[in-house]
């Protein structure tokens, strides 16, 4: 009740909407500003002096106390000014493994006359990336973000902040950004070795893809390996042709979901699952991988990898959340 | 809670940069107090600095805690020893410097970095308690805007951007907060100190005359340059023969000494008769309650009362300067009915002191029955009998100084000479007593007001007739007319020592002296005397007379209102675009060059369609045109911000140029 009384008021006086679309302006309602524990003490310093000026009839003692205090109150202009009208937008991301960090990358763009300086920007609030952004200029931080569980991964809200020039305040904004991180399962520690090549065509016939026999040359695509690349056929012509070889069916390397133990839950299966699936790419192994609701055809190459890991991440979630 | 108070990320260790920027501004702030204090605690702090930067140039660690507690408690018993106290102002300001050093020598965060610089404020104001000068004043402007800058250049986290730019920022700062200061100076309620009761050592080190005088003893004011009090007329300024101000009244005498009674008399009258004369005197503080008036004063300024000898007593010493009306009247007369009980009092010689002037007075008395040719006849052995005006008399240390003074030395100032009068005119029974106070002053054309320095001490006699009463009779004037007529300088030979401003040989030196000391009479009457009284004559010039707090209360938040908005409109001016100006500038530089080959563009006319116009007419940059306006187009109104088409749409219209045709 307490609880959800304070965010209703939270959420209220933040106005957190959720997350934006696009350039977040951090207009003039969008930052915050109180002072900060050593404003505070500041202020208890100018009234001592005030005080002591009084006690002993220092004139000079209340100019000094009253410019003194006067700069404190102006600075806090100069505060606000440090983060008002900055614009806020999404940077790249890269793919993590859970337990890795996401980098999310945040880019600041200045487009006014004023030099900011010392600009935070956090999300947990205890760790920071402190950047400085020119005058029409742009600046791009980091957010690192801890990817505990596979899927999507968003930053949430996340919060700029700046005590320049003084430190007697702290202005403060907040960005939800729409963006977001896939996070890989966590490969297995403990590696099962690869499961043996699929014997269950049974045929023996010529029609899958493998490794032993040469069987012609077909145009590039992407994600085909390098090693496969017919580079003299693309020295004398400048079209690239990968080579194809015609193994045999039990060459087919299959990554599935039934060639684990019957132990394991889903998790682990989906973790030893990424463990072959970087295993064989690592071995520049074509291979497919076939689990509950998915099935990717044998590849290899880079992209074959992010489809197999994106398919392993995103299983069980809606699969429709891709974009 | 936790998401309203800023959260505080973990305190960063600050470099040997801030280091030095702390010790720098410790140094500067405290220099004036390590002039002035007993050389162990100079040395100490001076020891603690220099063992901090040592510190930072080896990177060692912070010393041992134990060790720090150590050198504090040995420092605080030291204090303890030398000033007898810990809380007095001035063993306060000792401590504070000892543990500010204390502080630098741990100082090891930001946090840390900050809570220096704030107690780096208080110290910057303890140096007014010794000196509220215009250049100690702007000294410490100068050292404020140093802290500032101490503080700004902590809170830079990213690539150091060079000493210029925190200078820079702090001056900014200060700057924009003068109109806010001016107003909180002005308006802001004053309230009448002191709060709770000073220390004794207060008011140490204040001068002025006493309420005792003996032989030697105006001596060392009569040296000193320090300001005594100015006094500025309204109408012409009086001879100086009349500038007699009257200070304390001394009536016993020890056979040396000569000292002021105990407790004073309250008189209700006041001496009247003759012309009146109008003047404001801004005494300075000399913890005395003295007022100085010309001879005779005519009113009792506010807080203070008129004794039966006609000095003016303030309630309190006064400790600030003091500012008040007076008039006087110079010819005016009092005393003439005091009870024979007062008469008899001034009478009074100590026995066994002085024999051979008790005689001397018998004899004069014998001569001369009537009162006042005895006193001319005194007079006229002073001028004529080889009697000399100096400052630097025998000393008269025996028991009968006024013997050794009239028949051996015959040489003296005004003290010698007002002493021996008096001491003559009670024993040949003409009751008779000492007035010290100050005599002519310098008159300051620059700022028309007579500055009355210490150096201008002085001390006459007055003695009582039935038909005049009290009556001013000056010795001195009989030996050297000078001193009475042109001033102190005037009355000495060269030889004498006097302070270097009292001489007057140098008139571009005098002249800039004169100036300078107007500025100072300004700064007192405006700056440093802007008291709760002197507020309130301020309010009730600009309409406020007789206002409720209330009225003032909306006044000060009106007022404070306005001076925000300055500064606000002042920091905020920077939130401008200077993207839109810069491609808005970048644009005009290419409409210009267009319009140097005659095609200008119309104001209402669309960049594209102005392009079109521009490139029909100069078909060989066509391209061009088109190309740089459509960048522009997209920058100014598509929204696009990246600072790299900027660039690149500066470029192209830096090279794009267009030929004669």
């Amino acid at each position: 009740m307490y609880a959800a009384l304070k965010n209703g008021l939270l959420n209220r006086i933040f106005q957190w909407r959720g997350p934006e679309r696009g350039v977040i302006v951090l207009v003039q309602r969008r930052v915050f500003i109180l002072p900060t524990r050593q404003g505070l003490l500041f202020a208890v310093v100018i009234v001592l002096m005030l005080i002591g000026s009084v006690n002993y009839d220092l004139s000079l003692g209340f100019i000094l106390a009253f410019l003194l205090g006067a700069t404190g109150i102006q600075s806090m202009l100069h505060t606000f000014r440090n983060l008002a009208h900055l614009r806020i937008s999404p940077g790249r991301v890269q793919s993590v493994f859970a337990g890795e960090d996401a980098q999310f990358q945040i880019i600041v763009v200045n487009t006014t006359r004023a030099d900011r300086y010392s600009i935070g920007v956090t999300r947990d609030g205890k760790t920071a990336d402190y950047i400085d952004v020119p005058a029409a200029g742009e600046t791009i931080a980091t957010v690192a973000v801890r990817a505990t569980r596979r899927g999507w991964l968003r930053p949430d809200r996340v919060t700029l902040f700046t005590r320049f020039p003084t430190g007697l305040f702290r202005a403060w904004s907040y960005a939800d950004l729409d963006v977001r991180c896939l996070v890989y399962p966590a490969p297995a520690i403990s590696p099962l070795p690869l499961p043996a090549p699929d014997s269950g065509a049974g045929e023996g016939g010529m029609h899958g893809q493998g490794y032993d026999e040469f069987a012609g040359l077909r145009p590039y695509r992407s994600g085909d390996s390098l090693r496969h690349v017919a580079w003299k056929a693309a020295a004398r012509d400048d079209t690239l042709l990968t080579k194809q070889f015609a193994g045999r069916a039990d060459a087919e390397l299959w990554l599935a979901w039934d060639a684990l133990p019957q132990g394991f839950d889903t998790e682990q299966r989906l973790s030893h699952l990424v463990r072959w699936v970087l295993d064989a790419d690592r071995a520049g192994l074509a291979c497919g991988l076939r689990i509950p609701g998915c099935t990717l055809p044998i590849a290899s190459g880079a992209a074959h990898r992010t489809a197999c890991l994106s398919a392993l991440a995103l299983y069980g979630t809606a699969a429709t959340d891709h974009s | 809670m936790a998401l309203l108070l800023p959260t505080t990320l973990s305190a960063s260790v600050l470099g040997g940069r801030a280091i030095l920027w702390l010790t720098a501004t410790f140094v500067l702030i405290s220099l004036p107090h390590l002039l002035r204090l007993p050389l162990w605690i100079s040395s100490l702090i001076i020891i603690l600095i220099g063992w901090r930067l040592y510190r930072a140039h080896l990177r060692l660690p912070s010393p041992a805690k134990w060790l720090l507690i150590i050198v504090a408690i040995s420092a605080s018993a030291g204090v303890l020893l030398q000033y007898r106290t810990l809380f007095g102002r001035e063993a306060g300001v000792v401590l504070l410097l000892i543990m500010l050093a204390l502080k630098l020598l741990e100082t090891r965060t930001q946090r840390d970095g900050m809570l220096l610089g704030f107690l780096g404020c208080f110290l910057l104001i303890t140096n007014f308690l010794h000196s509220q000068t215009i250049p100690t004043g702007l000294y410490m402007l100068g050292c404020a805007w140093l802290l500032m800058t101490t503080l700004i250049s902590l809170q830079y986290t990213g690539v150091w951007p060079g000493w210029r730019h925190p200078v820079k920022r702090a001056g900014t700062l200060l700057l924009q907060a003068l109109p806010l200061m001016l107003v909180l100076f002005l308006l802001f309620p004053r309230i009448q100190g002191p709060l709770w009761g000073l220390p004794q050592d207060a008011y140490a080190g204040l001068s002025g005359l006493s309420d005792n005088m003996s032989p030697g003893s105006l001596n060392s004011l009569i040296l000193s340059d320090a300001v005594a009090f100015r006094a500025a007329f309204r109408g012409k300024i009086p001879e100086p023969r009349d500038l007699y101000w009257r200070g304390p009244v001394l009536w016993n005498y020890d056979g040396r000494t000569w000292t002021a009674p105990r407790l004073p008399f309250i008189s209700s009258q006041l001496p009247a008769g003759g012309p009146t004369i109008d003047y404001t005197v801004t005494v300075e503080p000399h913890n005395k309650r003295w007022l100085f008036a010309l001879e005779f004063p005519g009113i009792r300024p506010p807080k203070s009362f008129a004794t039966i000898d006609m000095q003016l007593l303030s309630r309190t010493p006064v400790r600030s300067r003091l500012r008040y009306e007076m008039t006087s009247s110079l010819r005016g007369t009092y005393g003439k009915d005091d009870d024979p009980r007062i008469l008899q009092r001034a009478l009074r010689l100590p026995e066994n002191h002085n024999p051979r002037t008790l005689q001397y007075a018998q004899e004069l008395r014998k001569r001369f029955p009537d009162d006042r040719n005895l006193v001319a006849e005194v007079l006229s052995r002073f001028r004529n009998d080889k009697f000399f005006y100096t400052l630097s008399p025998p000393l008269l240390l025996d028991d009968h100084p006024v013997d050794n003074f009239l028949f051996n030395t015959r040489s003296g100032f005004c003290e010698h000479y007002a002493s021996a009068f008096t001491v003559l005119m009670r024993a040949a029974g003409i009751p008779a007593r000492v007035v010290t106070g100050y005599l002519g002053g310098e008159i300051n054309p620059v700022g028309e007001y007579i500055l009355v320095r210490q150096a201008d001490a002085h001390a006459w006699t007055e003695v009582w007739f039935p038909d005049t009463g009290w009556t001013r009779i000056d010795p001195t004037a009989a030996v050297s007319p000078t001193r009475v007529e042109r001033g102190i300088a005037s009355a000495l030979p060269l030889s004498d020592p006097l302070p270097m401003f009292v001489r007057g040989n140098f008139e571009y030196l005098q002249r800039m002296r004169l100036a300078w000391d107007s500025v100072t009479y300004n700064w007192n009457q405006w700056v440093l005397g802007y008291s709760p009284d002197r507020q309130r004559l301020f309010l009730s010039q600009i309409g406020f007379s007789d206002a409720t707090w209330r009225s003032l209360a909306v006044l000060l938040l009106i007022c404070t209102g306005v001076a925000v908005l300055i500064g606000a409109l002042l920091a905020l001016r920077e939130l401008r675009s200077a993207h839109a100006d810069a491609v808005k500038a970048a644009y005009d530089r290419f409409c210009r060059k267009l319009a140097r080959r005659g095609v200008s563009r119309d104001p209402a006319e669309g960049p594209l369609s102005f392009a079109e116009r521009a490139a029909q007419r100069a078909p060989a940059h066509a391209a061009d045109i088109i190309d740089i306006s459509k960048r522009y187009a997209a920058l100014r109104y598509g929204g696009e911000s990246a600072a790299a088409a900027l660039r690149e749409l500066q470029q192209r219209i830096r090279a794009f140029s267009i030929n004669k045709q």
